[in-house]
C-alpha cells in the first residue's frame, strides 16, 4: 500500500532521491504561468478521512491528489492519473449514509469528511487459454468461469462501475452465449476490479469481459481481406523497390517528395 | 461545468461556427502551413528552443550533447545502490530473457519471446499493463489499404519527424506495420470494422493516407488489455510487480547480463541473471520537461534510460520533446489530459477567443502546438481558466453537426465520459486545451534488430530514439512497440540460445559513480527517479 513518506521509515537513500526530483522540476518564473505542473492550492481546505486518519485538504481536488497532499506518496493504487488503466479503485462512504461507494479515485473529487481506503490490489481468477482454439460461445464461457453460473441478477456490480456499464448485462449476455453483445456491452470496461469486489457470486467480470471480446473479435468479426493481400504483397517484396529508392534519397529530394505529396480528402 | 465568463465566450465559438461548418462541408480548409513557414513557427515557439531549458551533458557517451536540464539531472547522477553491498553471486532469477517494462513495448517482446521458446520473466514497478500504451487513444498507423504503400507511410513519417528519422529504422517500423496490425486482429484485438472485415482507418496529423486503425478511443488500452490477457495466458512468462530494475548487470566481457530488482514494498534487492535483456520501460513525461503537465501515466520517468546510459549505450535525439498539441486545462482537475488527435481528424477545428481558427487542424503535431502557443502568446488571443491557464477551444461539436448526431458518445466515449464526470458535454460544448508534455521523441540508440550497443541489451519503444527522428506522428508510438518489441523479443530470444553469461558485475556503475565524483558532477544525488514524488503537493 502506500507509504506514508513522513514516517521515517525510508532510508538516507531516498531522502536523496526527494532533494533529486525537486531539482528535477524547476520551475522557472517566466514559464510558470503557462505551464506549471503543480498549482499552488488556494481556497478552501475540507477534512477527509483517509484509512481513519483525519486530512485537512483543498476542496475541489479528486481523492488521489488528496492523498498525495495528505502526504503519501503511491506505490500501488496509481497508474495513468486519468480514468483508464483501472488502477485506483477506491471505497468510501458519505457522513449520515449507511451506503459504501467504490470508484476511481483519480476521478473522483473529494467531498467533506469522506471515509476512504484504497484498493491496493484483489484477488481475481483468470482463466488460461489458447485463443485460437476456443469456440466463441456458451462452452467456452462455462469451461472457463463456471462460476458465472452463480449470477443472482442482483446488478450490485452495474451499481459498483465507474465506467457505468451495464456490467449485469455483459454477464447475463456472456451466460446466454451472447459473446457479440458481451463484446460490445463491456469494451469500455478499465478492469479495475470494482464490480468483482462487490458480486456476492465471486464473479470476475471483468475477465469474462475480455475473454468475450477475444472470442468475437477473433472468431465472429470478418477478418481483413485488405491486410492479408497486404501482407503477401510485402512478402512478395512488391514494395522493395520503391522503398530502396526512397532510403537513398538524400534530405532535399525528400522534402521535394513530401511537399508534392497528394493527400487522400479527408 | 464552464464557468460564466467562459460561458459567454463559447457564444463566440457558437456564432462562428456555421460558417466554418459550411466551408468545411465545401473542403475548403484554413490553409496548412508551407514547410518553411512551419520551421519558422517551430524555432519562435516550440518549447525545444526556449533559451536555458537545455545543458551539456558532463559525461558518458553522449557528452557534450545538449539535454533538457530534467534530462542531464538524471544521467548526471549516482547509482541508487552501492555497488559494494550486493552479493551478485546469489542469484534469485535465472531467466533466458529478462524484459523490463510491462507495458505495449514489453508485452509484444516477451510473447514474442516466448514464442520462440524463451524462459522469460517480465519486471515492472508498477501494475503488469499499467504505461502510456494503457493511455494513448488515437490509433495506430500501417499501410494495410490498396491506395497506400510502406514507402508512403515512410515518406510521411520522415515528413513529420524533419527528414532526421534514420532510415533503416523507419524502413523496418513501415515494413513491418501491417504485419503489426495482423498480429493483433490474430490475438483477437477488437479493431474497428465494417461488417465485411475492412479495417476502418482515418487520417492523422501528418498523414497523406487515412492509415490509422483504431478501437474506438481506446485503441491503447485496447492493445494493452489484449497483450496482458495473452501474457498471463502463457506458462513461460513469470511477471513480478511492482518490483523495477535500478541498475544492468554486465558481465565480466562488458555484455548485458542482468538486472537488480528493487521490491518496492519490501525494499529488497533481488539479482536477476538473464542471457538477454530487454529495455522497454517507456519515456519521460514525468520529468515535467521545462515543468509541463503531461498526459504519461504516473511511472513515466526514463528508468530505462538511465541505466543503458549508466552501461554505455549511446542515445540519440534527447532534446527533441513531443508536446501534443491538445492536452486538457479545464476542469483542473483533468489539467494534461490527452485529446487525441482523433479528434481533430473527425472534423474539429481549433479557434481563439474570438471563434477564429489560426491554424490548419492537422498540422504535425509540433508545428501545430507551436501555433498554439504563438496564438495565446504572441498574438494573445488565448482563453484564460480560472486558475489562470492559457489555451484556445477546441470545437467538439462540428463533429456532431459534420458526422452526425451522436458521433462523440459512439466514437469518443471515454472523452465524453471524462468530461461529462465534470458536467461538460463535449457534444455540445467546446474543450479548452493547450499543448501538454507528451512523448520523448529521443532515446536510446538501437538498430533494426532492437539491439542497442551494449551486446546482449535490447531496447523498444518509447525509451528508444532515432524511429521518429525528432517529432512522431499520431500512430506511431503503438506502431513503434508492436514492431520493435516483438523485433525485440524475437531476437533476444534467438540470442539467448548462444550465450552464456559470465561473472556478474556492478563495476559499471562504480566507474560512473567515480567519474562523476572526478567531475564534480551531480551533487550526490541518486537516480533512476522511479516514482514521482507529488507528497504534500497537488500535482
Ligand atoms: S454482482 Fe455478481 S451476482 Fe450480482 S449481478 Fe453482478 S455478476 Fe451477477
Ligand atoms: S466492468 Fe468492472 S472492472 Fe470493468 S470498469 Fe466496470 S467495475 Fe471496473
Ligand atoms: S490511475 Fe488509472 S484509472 Fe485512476
Amino acid at each position: 500500500m502506500n507509504k506514508e513518506r513522513k514516517v521515517a521509515k525510508k532510508k538516507g537513500k531516498e531522502k536523496e532521491e526527494k532533494v533529486k526530483q525537486e531539482k528535477a522540476s524547476p520551475k522557472p518564473e517566466e514559464s510558470k504561468k503557462e505551464a506549471a505542473p503543480q498549482q499552488e492550492p488556494k481556497g478552501e481546505f475540507i477534512p477527509i478521512y483517509f484509512m481513519g486518519k483525519k486530512y485537512m485538504v483543498p476542496a475541489t481536488v479528486t481523492i488521489m491528489k488528496a492523498i498525495e497532499y495528505a502526504g503519501y506518496r503511491f506505490i500501488r493504487g496509481c497508474g495513468c492519473r486519468g480514468g483508464i488503466c483501472g488502477a485506483c479503485g477506491t471505497v468510501y462512504r458519505l457522513p449520515g449514509s449507511y451506503k459504501i461507494n467504490v470508484g476511481l479515485a483519480c476521478q473522483t473529487v473529494i467531498e467533506p469528511d469522506m471515509y476512504l481506503t484504497q484498493i491496493p490490489f484483489f484477488p481475481a481468477n483468470k482463466a488460461r487459454y489458447d485463443i485460437d482454439e476456443e469456440k466463441a460461445d456458451i462452452s467456452t464461457i462455462l469451461d472457463k468461469y463456471p462460476e458465472i453460473a452463480r449470477c443472482v441478477s442482483c446488478n450490485t456490480c452495474t451499481k459498483a462501475c465507474p465506467q457505468d456499464l451495464e456490467v449485469m448485462d455483459y454477464v447475463q449476455a456472456a451466460l446466454q452465449g451472447n459473446i457479440e453483445r458481451a463484446a460490445k456491452l463491456s469494451f469500455e470496461c478499465i478492469m479495475c476490479g470494482l464490480c468483482a469486489s462487490r458480486c456476492p457470486a465471486e464473479i470476475v467480470q471483468y475477465n469474462i469481459g475480455i475473454l468475450c471480446r477475444r472470442l468475437y473479435s477473433k472468431h465472429m468479426m470478418k477478418k481483413a481481406q485488405h491486410l492479408s493481400d497486404r501482407l503477401k504483397e510485402i512478402d512478395e517484396g512488391k514494395f522493395d523497390g520503391d522503398m530502396e529508392k526512397m532510403k537513398k534519397m538524400g534530405t532535399e529530394e525528400l522534402e521535394k517528395a513530401y511537399a508534392e505529396r497528394d493527400i487522400e480528402p479527408v | 461545468m464552464y464557468t460564466p465568463e467562459l460561458l459567454e465566450l463559447i457564444k463566440k465559438v457558437e456564432a462562428t461556427r456555421p460558417e466554418r461548418i459550411k466551408k468545411a462541408q465545401k473542403g475548403e480548409h484554413f490553409p496548412r502551413m508551407s514547410y518553411e513557414e512551419g520551421g519558422e513557427v517551430l524555432h519562435r515557439f516550440h518549447p525545444d528552443y526556449k533559451k536555458g531549458s537545455k545543458r551539456k551533458l558532463g559525461l558518458g557517451p553522449n557528452e557534450g550533447d545538449l539535454v533538457p536540464n530534467e534530462v542531464a539531472d538524471i544521467l548526471e547522477a549516482r547509482s541508487i545502490i552501492d555497488p559494494g553491498s550486493i552479493d551478485l553471486d546469489n542469484i534469485d532469477y535465472d531467466v533466458d530473457v529478462l524484459v523490463i517494462g510491462a507495458g505495449g513495448a514489453g508485452d509484444a517482446a516477451a510473447l514474442t519471446a516466448g514464442e520462440m521458446g524463451a524462459k522469460v520473466l517480465v519486471v515492472t514497478k508498477l501494475r503488469h499493463g499499467d504505461s502510456n500504451t494503457m493511455m494513448a487513444e488515437g490509433g495506430i498507423q500501417a499501410a494495410s489499404k490498396p491506395q497506400d504503400s510502406p514507402a508512403r507511410h515512410y515518406l510521411d513519417t520522415m515528413g513529420g519527424g524533419h527528414f532526421t528519422n534514420d532510415p533503416d529504422l523507419l524502413e523496418a517500423l513501415t515494413m513491418d506495420a501491417p504485419g503489426a496490425i495482423a498480429f493483433l486482429e490474430d490475438l483477437g484485438l477488437m479493431l474497428d470494422k465494417d461488417e465485411d472485415g475492412t479495417l476502418r482507418t482515418l487520417h492523422g496529423g501528418g498523414t497523406s493516407r487515412k492509415r490509422m486503425h483504431s478501437a474506438g478511443d481506446m485503441s491503447g488500452a485496447e492493445i494493452m488489455r489484449t497483450l496482458r490477457d495473452e501474457v498471463r495466458n502463457r506458462p513461460e512468462i513469470e511477471v513480478v510487480e511492482f518490483s523495477p530494475a535500478i541498475e544492468l548487470l554486465l558481465d565480466d566481457k562488458g555484455r548485458c547480463a542482468g538486472a537488480i530488482l528493487k521490491n518496492l514494498e519490501t525494499e529488497q534487492l533481488l539479482v536477476v541473471r538473464a542471457k538477454t535483456t530487454i529495455i522497454a520501460t517507456g519515456g519521460f513525461g514525468r520529468l515535467h520537461i521545462q515543468g509541463f503537465p503531461t498526459t504519461n501515466h504516473y511511472g513515466a520517468t526514463a528508468d530505462g534510460l538511465v541505466l543503458a546510459y549508466r552501461a554505455g549505450c549511446g542515445l540519440r535525439y534527447m532534446d527533441a520533446s513531443q508536446f501534443h498539441p491538445t492536452g486538457v486545462i479545464f476542469p483542473e482537475q483533468n489539467v494534461g489530459l490527452l485529446i487525441t488527435e482523433k479528434v481533430r481528424g473527425a472534423g474539429t477545428q481549433l479557434v481563439n477567443i474570438d471563434g477564429e481558427q489560426f491554424v490548419y487542424p492537422l498540422e504535425p503535431r509540433d508545428v501545430e502546438s507551436s501555433a498554439i502557443i504563438r496564438e495565446c502568446f504572441e498574438r494573445k488571443n488565448g482563453i484564460e481558466t480560472p486558475t489562470g491557464r492559457l489555451g484556445v477551444w477546441l470545437d467538439s461539436p462540428m463533429i456532431e453537426i459534420l458526422q452526425g448526431e451522436g458521433t462523440i458518445q459512439r466514437d469518443f466515449p471515454a472523452k465524453h465520459r471524462q468530461f461529462m464526470r465534470h458536467d461538460i458535454d463535449i457534444s455540445k460544448l467546446p474543450m479548452l486545451i493547450f499543448p501538454t508534455l507528451h512523448y520523448q521523441n529521443g532515446g536510446v540508440k538501437i538498430n533494426p534488430d532492437s539491439e542497442t550497443e551494449i551486446p546482449n541489451l535490447y531496447a523498444a519503444g518509447e525509451t528508444t530514439g532515432g524511429i521518429h527522428g525528432r517529432n512522431r506522428l499520431m500512430g506511431n508510438s503503438l506502431l513503434d512497440i508492436i514492431v520493435f518489441g516483438r523485433r525485440a523479443g524475437k531476437n533476444s530470444a534467438a540470442r539467448s540460445r548462444e550465450v552464456k553469461p559470465g561473472k556478474l558485475s556492478l563495476e559499471h556503475a562504480r566507474k560512473y559513480n567515480k567519474e562523476l565524483e572526478k567531475k564534480g558532477l551531480g551533487d550526490g544525488l541518486t537516480s533512476p527517479m522511479i516514482l514521482p514524488d507529488y507528497a504534500g503537493k497537488i500535482a
